[in-house]
Order: C-alpha cells, then sequence, then structure tokens
C-alpha cells in the first residue's frame, strides 16, 4: 500500500499550539475543559492541555471518553471491538467543553461523543477540535478548530502517528486504500 | 487481543485465559457507568435478555438484570415456579417458545448439572449459565477473578484458599477453572466427607486444616453451605462445621493482616464466618456484589456480539 507523509512533527507541533492559542482566544481559560476522544484524542487534549498551560500558566481539566458503547454501527459490526473506560473527574455542567479527535471524517464518532457527553451532565457550550479535517461527512456536524485541512478520497486512510499512542516519532500519513 | 468467539457462556472449563482476561479488561470499563449519574450506555439497545432461573436467586438474577438495563436491553423474568413447567412442559421445549417470541439471549440457572447444554445446542439464541447444578457458575467466577485482580493487581502466583463444601459447589469448580488457568495457586479446604475424590486433578492442593491454610493464603473464598444438599449426612452438625472450618476474628488473626475475605453469597452467618469477619475490613463480599454488574455487562455486551456463524 502507498502511502505519503502529509504532516510531520514540526507541523504537528505547531498545529497543536495554533489550536492551543485558538481556543484560548474563543474565551480564554475560564470553564474551559478538554476531553480527548480515545485514543488519539487523548494524547492530543494532554497536549492541548499542556500548551494553554505555558500560555496561560493556569491548568484546566481534562478527561478520557470511550465511545465504543454509543457507536450507531455496534449491532451489525461482528466480534464487539474493546471497551476501554471512561475517564471524566469533574462535573461538566455549564463548563465549556472542547472536545479532542485526530481525524475529522464522518462525523460518527462526534455523535457518538456527544451522546456520551449528555450522560454525564449538561455542559454549556461543546466545541470539537481535531488535528486533521478529511472531509466526506455523514451526518450535520461541523468542527471549531482544525490543525489542518486534507481533502482526501472517500477510499483513502489518513493514519495519524503520534509518539505517546504508537512509539515512534509524530507525523500524518495518507494511503491508498482499496 | 484476541477478539472474542463464544456465542454462549456455559463454564470457564470451555474459555482460554485470554479470553478470561478480555472479560475482566471489558468489565473494567464498565464498572465506571455504574458510577454515573445516569448509568446507562445504549450498547445493547433493541436486544432482548431473558432470565429463566429454576432455582431460588436474588442476588445473581438481580446482578443480571441489572447488567443488561444498564446496556439498555429489555429483560423479561422467568421464575420456574410460576412457569409452565409446573404443567409438565421440559426445560427446551419452555425455553423454544420463549425463544419464539425472538429473544437474543436466554440467563439460565437450573439445578441439573449440563442443563445450559441442552439449551446452547437446542436453541438459536445466546445461552448465559448462571449456575447449573454442582457442575459451573462462570460469572461468580468471573467478578470473584474481577475482585482479586482488582485488590491485588494481578491473578498469576496469588495463593487462593477455597473454603467449604466443595463436594456440592460450582462456584468452587468455576473458580478452580479461571484460577488455574491465569496462573493462581489454589488449595481447597474443607471437611473430608465434602471433599470430591480426585479433585487434584484439577491442578489445586487439599488441606483439612483451617488454620494452616489462613497463614499460607493471600485470599479465601468461603462457600455457603448448602443446607438444602445436606440431607445425606455429610455432616455431624453445622455447629460442629462451623467450630472447624468458620472463619472468625481468632483464627483470622492468624493470618497476614492483607488476606482478605471473600464469599459468594448469600452468607451463613456464624456458620462459614462470624459476623465480625463478614462485616470487617478485611471482608470484600460487598465489593464483589459491586463487580457482578460489571463482569456480567461485560459478558453480556460480549456474547451478544458474536454472530450466529462464529459458533464456539
Amino acid at each position: 500500500m502507498s502511502s505519503a507523509q502529509i504532516m510531520d512533527q514540526d507541523a504537528i507541533r505547531r498545529a497543536v499550539l495554533r489550536l492551543a492559542h485558538e481556543i484560548l482566544e474563543k474565551g480564554g481559560v475560564k470553564g474551559l475543559a478538554l476531553i480527548g476522544i480515545r485514543t488519539r484524542g487523548v494524547v492530543l487534549a494532554e497536549r492541548l492541555r499542556k500548551a494553554i498551560k505555558d500560555i496561560e500558566g493556569k491548568d484546566v481539566p481534562s478527561g478520557i471518553l470511550d465511545i465504543t458503547l454509543y457507536r450507531d454501527d455496534l449491532t451489525l459490526v461482528g466480534a464487539k471491538p474493546v471497551v476501554r473506560e471512561t475517564l471524566i473527574d469533574f462535573d461538566i455542567t455549564d463548563k465549556r467543553i472542547v472536545l479532542v479527535d485526530d481525524v475529522f471524517f464522518t462525523g460518527r464518532t462526534i455523535r457518538a461523543a456527544l451522546d456520551a457527553l449528555v450522560d454525564f451532565g449538561r455542559p454549556a457550550l461543546i466545541q470539537l477540535a481535531v488535528l486533521v479535517d478529511r472531509g466526506h461527512r455523514e451526518l450535520p456536524i461541523r468542527v471549531d478548530f482544525v490543525g489542518k485541512n486534507i481533502p482526501t478520497a472517500k477510499f483513502q486512510n489518513v493514519r495519524v502517528f503520534l509518539a505517546e499512542s504508537d512509539g515512534n516519532s509524530d507525523h500524518v500519513d495518507v494511503e491508498e486504500g482499496t | 487481543m484476541t477478539p472474542w468467539k463464544h456465542k454462549h457462556l456455559l463454564g470457564l472449563q470451555d474459555l482460554s485465559a485470554q479470553d478470561i482476561e478480555l472479560v475482566l479488561d471489558t468489565a473494567r470499563s464498565f464498572k465506571e457507568v455504574s458510577s454515573r449519574d445516569i448509568k446507562k450506555v445504549p450498547a445493547l439497545r433493541g436486544k432482548t435478555v431473558v432470565m429463566l432461573f429454576f432455582e431460588p436467586s436474588t442476588r445473581t438474577r438481580i446482578s443480571f438484570e441489572l447488567a443488561a438495563k444498564r446496556l439498555s436491553a429489555d429483560t423479561l423474568n422467568i421464575a420456574a415456579s410460576v412457569s409452565s413447567t409446573t404443567k409438565g412442559e421440559t426445560l427446551l421445549d419452555t425455553a423454544r417458545n420463549i425463544e419464539a417470541m425472538n429473544v437474543d439471549l436466554m440467563v439460565v440457572r437450573h439445578g441439573t448439572s449440563g442443563a445450559p447444554f441442552i439449551l446452547a445446542e437446542g436453541l438459536k439464541c445466546s445461552v448465559v449459565n448462571a449456575g447449573d447444578g454442582c457442575r459451573e457458575h462462570p460469572t461468580q467466577a468471573l467478578l470473584d477473578l474481577f475482585t482479586l485482580k482488582e485488590k491485588f493487581g494481578r491473578i498469576k502466583g496469588l495463593r487462593v484458599g477455597i473454603v467449604g463444601d466443595i463436594l456440592h459447589s460450582r462456584v468452587a469448580r468455576s473458580n478452580i477453572w479461571g484460577l488455574t488457568k491465569l496462573g493462581a495457586k489454589v488449595t481447597v479446604c474443607g471437611p473430608a466427607t465434602l471433599m470430591p475424590r480426585g479433585i487434584e486433578a484439577m491442578g489445586v492442593e487439599v488441606c483439612y486444616d483451617i488454620r494452616k491454610l489462613i497463614k499460607n493464603s493471600d485470599a479465601l473464598i468461603t462457600l455457603r453451605l448448602q443446607k438444602e444438599r445436606q440431607q445425606d449426612k455429610f455432616l455431624p452438625s453445622l455447629r460442629e462445621y462451623g467450630r472447624l472450618f468458620g472463619i472468625n476474628r481468632e483464627k483470622l488473626a492468624e493470618g497476614s493482616g492483607e488476606l482478605i475475605v471473600m464469599h459468594p453469597g448469600p452468607t451463613n452467618r456464624g456458620v462459614e464466618l462470624s459476623a465480625e469477619v463478614a462485616d470487617g475490613k478485611q471482608s470484600v463480599i460487598l465489593d464483589q456484589v459491586t463487580n457482578g454488574v460489571a463482569v456480567r455487562m461485560a459478558v453480556l455486551y460480549l456474547v451478544l456480539g458474536t454472530k450466529p456463524e462464529t459458533e464456539g
């Protein structure tokens, strides 16, 4: 399978830093909380949290969301996907929640994440930050903060590699799918 | 991680160590769901789970029912005492009629060892064993394993004593399968009349001295003395059993302060456990009950995930 690198380590670092600035620009740290969607959204949320601390000197709460149980294809897939823990140890009610994910594609993951979040409380505002927006939405859901827009064909795969979750150095590849 | 391939859960005898680990890992994620304000996820929306109980049960049945409900499945309870079985219908006929109303999973408790196998062979839906005769009670053992793993961080190398009526205990059998598969060192202890001959072949040691067992264990799984199965004079008296094998504060003090005491319930206070031990710091009996819901959620989720063609 042929693949092309479209972001390297530096590009990802700059994109995360810019995302942090944009999130702060649109409302500061007051009431702000980050929630990463497993797996790579968690890594990105953690990097955003650190960047926000460096910029503002303030720690914002962050949580982890596993959306498996809220997937709309759960009854269609064969063997059940592995369920991992959701860890949100603060009250999200009246907070400004920024959901963080690596790739924004059909929007179905975010639909599931929104369903999951409302089971935890009623945030004042939910926004979405992603590293890569590759298009091909299947639901009327939009993104607030984008690291990089990458036009793709639907059969292609966009793969994000991050040091914390994938071991090797950070990069984003577009692979030719089938 | 290897994916789950079993359509039914009939016993831990049929599961690999990886299968058991997968249930325990999945259960850890589900435990969090029960701690939320809104204790419900839509994972099994539209599925119907039937509880078919031919023996009395409160804990197990309620635990399964809560597990199914927290996964958004619909549940139905059938107690044998009020069902058509009292009119002479066979087990399989009863089950087939229920299945004809399009249910997805049956949780079965039956007094005959192997009864769930008859259902698994004769039905198209999934079957989960909630205790069959003296054979297995897989979800109880899974929640015991989960509790042990939660308390000690591991199962491998743990010294676990199982105390009581080993002969009639499906909880003991399931736990022996599960614990030995995950590498624990298991010792069974109880009156010689209630010790099955050749139990060593299951990979366990036998000990008749409760004090010695307490000194050499990290955890004790105490079993309920099943009064309903004691008509055949296995024991001179309950009092004697309590004196020789019951665990009280004085006996427990001879072991490590880290030793934990487990019991599948219902407890005969003053027989297997004294009240001060059952309610004491080393008792994890109520943690077991809490964990039971998470473990059963994991089992329902995994079993209902397999397609019909992945039989096993």
